[in-house]
């Protein structure tokens, strides 16, 4: 590609032919007119003694600068009448007329404290739903002060512009032809690094036909996305399954959060997300719901199932399993290693990257206990170490690591990780949970810039018993493919921070869900009963499918649960009988017959496997589930709602007629308590939505 | 004599109303302030309009002018400075504005082949975020350092070394797509 270089090197070195000698001299006329004005008017531009005169200086230039554009530098010549005209104005403007340009400085020099905001109320973690946690702040000052330097018409440029790049995508993969259906997005992608990622077992259910996948290539005179290397993982929605024929789902359970809040920053940016960047599990999983806790003794999260009707289809009902982790007694929490490892690169410049990241992780440290430890690692061009191993009640040396941070220099994040591993194991010590928080944009381009290596590296090093969590931050080059291939191999969680109250609820409200966790590998595997469902189809989680024989399988690797974490399945099912069924019955039948000997009115038998933390054989835990459908309480509601929100965003076809208002309806009465306003804003949003879809 | 004097004593006479300097000034940097302009713009026009500008305002800027960057540097930063005001002010005009756009009434009538360089380089150019066009300009155009380019633009060398890896992939994307048409 230098070849490419050196012809735009050649281009524009060629490029300015010789300025028209008549310009010119008039040019420099001018200029020496404006010179002379300037020496005769030196004193009475400044006629107030009391303004100093450094800033006289410079906001005049600047004021000039900006004011002075051709059409009354050209007028100035033209007469001595307007030269007169332009000898009054000067001086009026330096004398502090509103200048309606602002001051020359580019936007990403912004100072990075013009995103602080008001902290909310700290909160007692120890309370039962711990998720149930953060700040009642402003949150639409705080989106529009965080959305940064982007400029809006680019913005919406993108993300209008990244599903043509995405079908782009998608038909260079499929014609290579070379992977087998569930690699097919994995292929050479070649403007989006697009991928599945999910865990090595990711198998995309087999519904899709492959026409879905054969998209027509991409209208020619399309423009490209500008700049834009932003990509996002998801794989094709699950389809309607029949449960005589495929009674069996099973899925990894995913405790992220960064849907939401990606699609937060893109509406508060006035677009729609990329239809890729709509998880619906991580949307529903953001919010905070009301799970009867485990019991003492028993498996270290419980699972609560109900049955309601599904709100936009009353022929259909909604099975929700909602898991509650256990929340230990936070003064008996084991003593942590926390590397942080921050991508200091060119790229984090952005007020909303770096600097929000180093707010963020002053909040997070009044948190930490005396015996905790923190290192500092950062990574642009090569990788070092910042702060050695450091107690965590050190304040000082932590915050004046923090604050040495600068953004400069290509994004070394193979070697970044590699040396965040060997301090964390280091720092080991008996009893101590040593985890890795990666702070970056995602943009990893030097070394390992292979994700498929990357993610290999992590699974290879999460045998060493360090969790690595991803902290996302800023858009524009978000990486979120990357950073979910990371977290779901380096057994973590990824979030994206896009405002500091985000930053609050991840790492200070919800510190010990992201840190602590009770249970691992947890892999729920639900079988149908075909004499109840005729039909299913498990909403979101597409990211986290896992083979039928992956349930039973210790050695693939699934999602953790972290202490009070929440994770809501929901399954949209439709009972034998219903008018809602849309497959036909076979004419020659599938011969399959229960292996029961008494039929049972049992809904579906629900198994999950967990792993308690640093064992390597799994429980199981199974219950069965009744097929009585009871009401919707608000959460069950709200959760439904959300779950509504994502399949809008994402183009589903299973909603029929039901749309935004009904949404914002739904929401809007099932918002309950909502003690932090987390529901509040959510209604929000959908109105955001609605009115950008428009 | 005035040809021999650098750059920096001629600018500090001028703001001391040294009509001479001045003049010599101008004349000695005319050529670089249009070129980078024409670079930054890419168009002759906006160019000359620019360069005219900078020139204008030139005698008050130059009082802002302490020694601590070379001359060149320090008016290479006006430039870009200046070309990034009227960029926003064309934005708030029209959002189509954005400078590399109207190539096609600008082409001098020539060679096919030139034709389809510039072509080429209007749509590359285009394509490039703004911060990486004025990247590119000062770069490849003017032929200025990493470390240069950093000082004109106020930012670290790294972020500079971070925007030319952008553009190779940027370049690398456009490629692909040309290949795909």
């Amino acid at each position: 590609m230098t070849d490419d270089l050196q012809r735009l090197r050649a281009g524009l070195e060629a490029l300015p032919q010789a300025p028209d000698p008549a310009t010119r001299a008039a040019a420099l006329a001018r200029a020496m007119e404006s010179f002379d004005r300037s020496q005769g008017t030196a004193e009475t531009v400044r006629p107030k003694s009391d303004r100093p005169a450094r800033a006289g200086f410079l906001t005049g230039a600047r004021e000039m600068i900006q004011k002075l554009t051709t059409r009354p530098a050209l007028a100035m010549t033209a007469s001595f009448a307007v030269i007169a005209v332009a000898l009054s104005v000067y001086p009026a403007l330096k004398n502090g007329l509103p200048r309606p340009g602002g001051v020359a400085v580019p936007a990403s020099e912004t100072p990075a404290g013009t995103t602080a905001t008001p902290t909310a109320p700290a909160l007692t973690t120890t309370a039962p739903a711990e998720i149930a946690a953060p700040p009642a702040a402003p949150l639409a000052a705080e989106d529009s002060a965080a959305t940064g330097p982007e400029p809006g018409v680019a913005a919406q440029e993108r993300a209008r512009l990244a599903p043509a790049a995405r079908e782009e995508a998608e038909s260079a993969a499929a014609l290579a032809d070379a992977a087998p259906l569930g690699e097919a997005a994995t292929g050479p992608a070649p403007l989006q690094k697009l991928r599945a990622t999910g865990t090595e077992s990711l198998r995309t259910p087999p519904a899709p036909a492959p026409s879905t996948i054969l998209q027509p290539a991409p209208d020619a005179f399309a423009p490209l996305p500008e700049a834009n290397t932003e990509a996002f993982a998801n794989a094709t929605a699950s389809a309607v399954k029949i449960a005589a024929e495929d009674p069996v789902s099973t899925f990894s359970i995913d405790s992220d959060t960064a849907s939401w809040s990606i699609l937060r920053s893109s509406l508060a940016n006035g677009t729609l997300p990329p239809a890729d960047a709509v998880r619906i599990e991580e949307m529903v999983n953001y919010f905070p719901y009301d799970y009867p806790a485990p019991k003492p003794g028993a498996a270290p999260f419980r699972a609560a199932v109900n049955l309601f009707r599904t709100p936009w289809n009353e022929n259909t009902q909604l099975l929700r399993i909602g898991i509650q982790g256990a929340q230990p007694a936070l003064d008996a929490r084991p003593p942590l290693n926390l590397v942080f490892l921050i991508d200091t690169s060119g790229s984090m410049q952005d007020a909303n990257k770096l600097p929000l990241l180093k707010q963020s992780f002053r909040l997070m440290l009044p948190e930490l206990r005396p015996e905790d430890r923190i290192a500092l690692v950062t990574y642009a061009g090569s990788a070092g170490t910042v702060l050695p191993p450091t107690p965590a009640t050190d304040h000082g040396a932590i915050l004046a690591a923090l604050d040495r941070l600068d953004a400069g220099g290509s994004t070394a994040g193979a070697e970044g990780l590699a040396l965040a591993y060997r301090v964390a194991e280091e720092m080991g010590g008996d009893g101590r949970i040593s985890r890795i928080l990666l702070a970056t944009d995602g943009d990893f381009n030097v070394g390992i810039a292979d994700p498929e290596d990357l993610k290999a590296f992590v699974a290879n090093k999460r045998d060493s018993g360090a969790y690595l969590s991803i902290l996302g931050f800023g858009r524009g080059n978000l990486d979120d493919a990357t950073m979910q291939a990371l977290a779901q191999n380096g057994n973590g969680t990824a979030a994206y921070i896009d405002t500091l109250s985000e930053a609050q609820k991840v790492l200070v409200d919800q510190l010990s869900g992201a840190l602590f966790p009770i249970a691992d590998d947890v892999k729920i595997q639900i079988e149908f009963n075909p004499a109840m469902v005729a039909e299913y189809r498990l909403i979101g989680y597409e990211t986290r499918a896992l083979a039928r024989e992956d349930f039973n399988n210790d050695r693939v690797d699934a999602g953790e649960i972290g202490a009070g974490h929440q994770v809501t399945a929901l399954y949209e099912v439709t009972p034998v009988g219903s008018p809602a069924v849309l497959n036909d019955p076979l004419r020659y039948g599938t011969g399959q017959r229960s292996l029961l000997p008494q039929p049972t009115d049992d809904l579906a038998w629900l198994k999950l496997r967990y792993k308690a933390p640093g064992e390597s054989t799994s429980r199981l835990v199974e219950t069965p589930v009744s097929a009585i459908a009871g009401e919707a309480d608000d959460d069950a509601r709200f959760a439904a709602a959300i779950a509504g929100m994502g399949q809008l965003l994402t183009g589903s076809t299973y909603l029929g007629n039901w749309g935004w208002d009904d949404v914002v309806a739904l929401a809007n009465d099932a918002r309950g308590d909502d003690p932090f306003g987390y529901r509040a804003e959510a209604v929000r949003l959908m109105r955001l939505a609605e009115s950008l879809s428009r | 004599m005035r040809m021999q004097t650098p750059d920096e004593a001629l600018a500090i006479a001028a703001a001391n109303g040294d009509r001479e300097a001045f003049a010599a000034l101008l004349s000695r940097h005319y050529d670089m302030v249009f070129g980078l302009a024409f670079r930054l713009t890419g168009l002759r026009a906006e160019a000359e309009d620019l360069a005219q500008d900078i020139c204008c305002a030139l005698p008050a800027k130059l009082r802002s002018y302490r020694q601590e960057a070379r001359f060149t540097t320090w008016l290479y930063r006006v430039t870009v400075n200046a070309a990034h005001d009227r960029r926003r002010r064309a934005a708030t005009r029209t959002k189509a504005t954005d400078g590399w756009g109207d190539w096609e009434i600008n082409r001098r009538a020539g060679m096919a082949e030139e034709a389809e360089a510039q072509d080429w380089l209007a749509a590359t150019m285009r394509q490039l975020a703004p911060e990486l066009r004025d990247t590119v300009a000062l770069t490849l155009g003017e032929g200025l350092s990493q470390k240069e380019a950093a000082e004109v633009l106020g930012v670290s060398e790294g972020t500079i070394a971070w925007r030319m890896s952008e553009v190779k992939k940027r370049l690398r994307q456009l490629a692909r797509a040309e290949g795909m048409l």
